[in-house]
């Protein structure tokens, strides 16, 4: 994936919740090794100490881990990643909502809509597979 | 008297003739960072930049790195990139590595000629039979790969396309030491501003303002370009 950033928001903030979702993704694996602070921070274009900063912070979450000698990986610790998976969700979910209700739709035209969008991406999905995510 | 402040401004003036370049500017410099240069045309970045190489002479206040006045020891720690090139039009770039490594015991000849190749420059060629862009490309890896503990770069993407501005900017961060800082004085603060820790806007010689460029987009939450824009409207 390739990393973007709004620069009107604060950088470290956006890495932390870009790496958050290429943890929930898959893309880095539980126990997985990630890469030095140096190399991420050139793959995304961003100052070294802001990529420490993002890293730092989601070491105290829980979601990275330091060995001492060998490096910085991904939590094995699965559930907090489902967690996050949830959380990650239902930020999503309520910010479409938000926009969705702001634009005067009722409870059940909202269900309807996801349900028919849904199940039409669905079929798309199986006509071109290859649609894979990120 | 040493110290471990690597670089000091103590209310330096600096005045051509009867003009003023820079008014009691005070400011420190950690270790460890890269900080934006920023401000309009004629607002005094280069002069600064002078000052701090010893290439000019405050008129009042003083420049210290270590705690000492630009000399030879500065020099040794300092990697400059000049705004205009004082490299010889007939040399190649293998004769420049050369005369780099000779001159520069920081100089890491491995790590020049990697960036070279990344960059499909021919070490045979002339400066002379190169684009404004490549040679500056030329520059920006000599300077970089020196081990100093700061950089100061004078505009160093100015005249290269936006494609090379990337892999520069990733040069860039790639290869300061990270006890080492950077300097970067530029107008193309879009490209710059994601790999600055810290910004300082100049306006007619003072310092408008200096601070953390996470916590500017947190507390105006607009990007340094647009800040910019709005601090030095015309």
């Amino acid at each position: 994936m390739t990393w973007r950033f709004d620069e009107n928001l604060p950088i470290y903030t956006q890495i932390i919740s870009q790496i958050k979702q290429m943890i929930t993704s898959g893309r880095y694996q539980p126990g997985e090794k990630l890469p030095s602070v140096r190399d991420m921070a050139q793959e995304a274009g961003v100052n070294p100490n802001t990529m420490q900063r993002a890293l730092s912070e989601l070491e105290r979450e829980g979601l990275l881990y330091t060995v001492r000698t060998s490096g910085r990986f991904v939590t094995v610790d699965q559930q907090l990643i489902e967690q996050i998976r949830q959380n990650q969700a239902q930020e999503r979910i309520r910010e479409l909502l938000r926009q969705l209700l702001l634009l005067g739709f009722s409870r059940e035209q909202i269900l309807e809509l996801v349900e028919h969008t849904l199940q039409s991406m669905m079929e798309e999905q199986d006509d071109d597979k290859s649609i894979t995510g990120i | 008297m040493t110290t471990n402040q690597l670089l000091e401004f103590r209310s330096v003036t600096k005045r051509y003739g009867a003009k003023e370049a820079l008014g009691e500017v005070s400011l420190k410099i950690q270790p460890g960072k890269i900080i934006g240069l920023l401000g309009p045309n004629g607002s005094g970045k280069t002069t600064m930049i002078k000052l701090i190489n010893g290439l000019l002479q405050p008129t009042a206040g003083q420049v210290l790195i270590y705690g000492q006045r630009p000399g030879i020891e500065s020099k040794r720690k300092i990697s400059y990139l000049p705004e205009r090139s004082y490299l010889n039009d007939w040399m190649r770039v293998k004769d420049i590595l050369k005369f780099f490594r000779d001159f520069y015991q920081d100089f890491n000849l491995q790590k020049a000629e990697e960036m070279l190749e990344n960059l499909k420059i021919d070490v045979n060629d002339k400066l002379k039979t190169m684009s404004k862009g490549t040679k500056e490309k030329v520059q920006l890896i000599l300077v970089m790969s020196r081990e100093a503990d700061l950089y100061l770069l004078d505009e160093p993407i100015g005249g290269v396309d936006p494609a090379a501005r990337e892999y520069i900017l990733n040069t860039i961060i790639g290869n300061y030491r990270p006890e080492a800082s950077v300097l970067i004085s530029t107008h193309l603060i879009q490209d710059v501003e994601k790999i600055c820790d810290e910004v300082i806007f100049l306006r007619q010689g003072h310092i408008e303002l200096y601070d953390a460029v996470d916590q500017i987009r947190t507390q105006r939450g607009m990007s340094i370009d647009q800040l910019f824009r709005e601090v030095f409207k015309c």
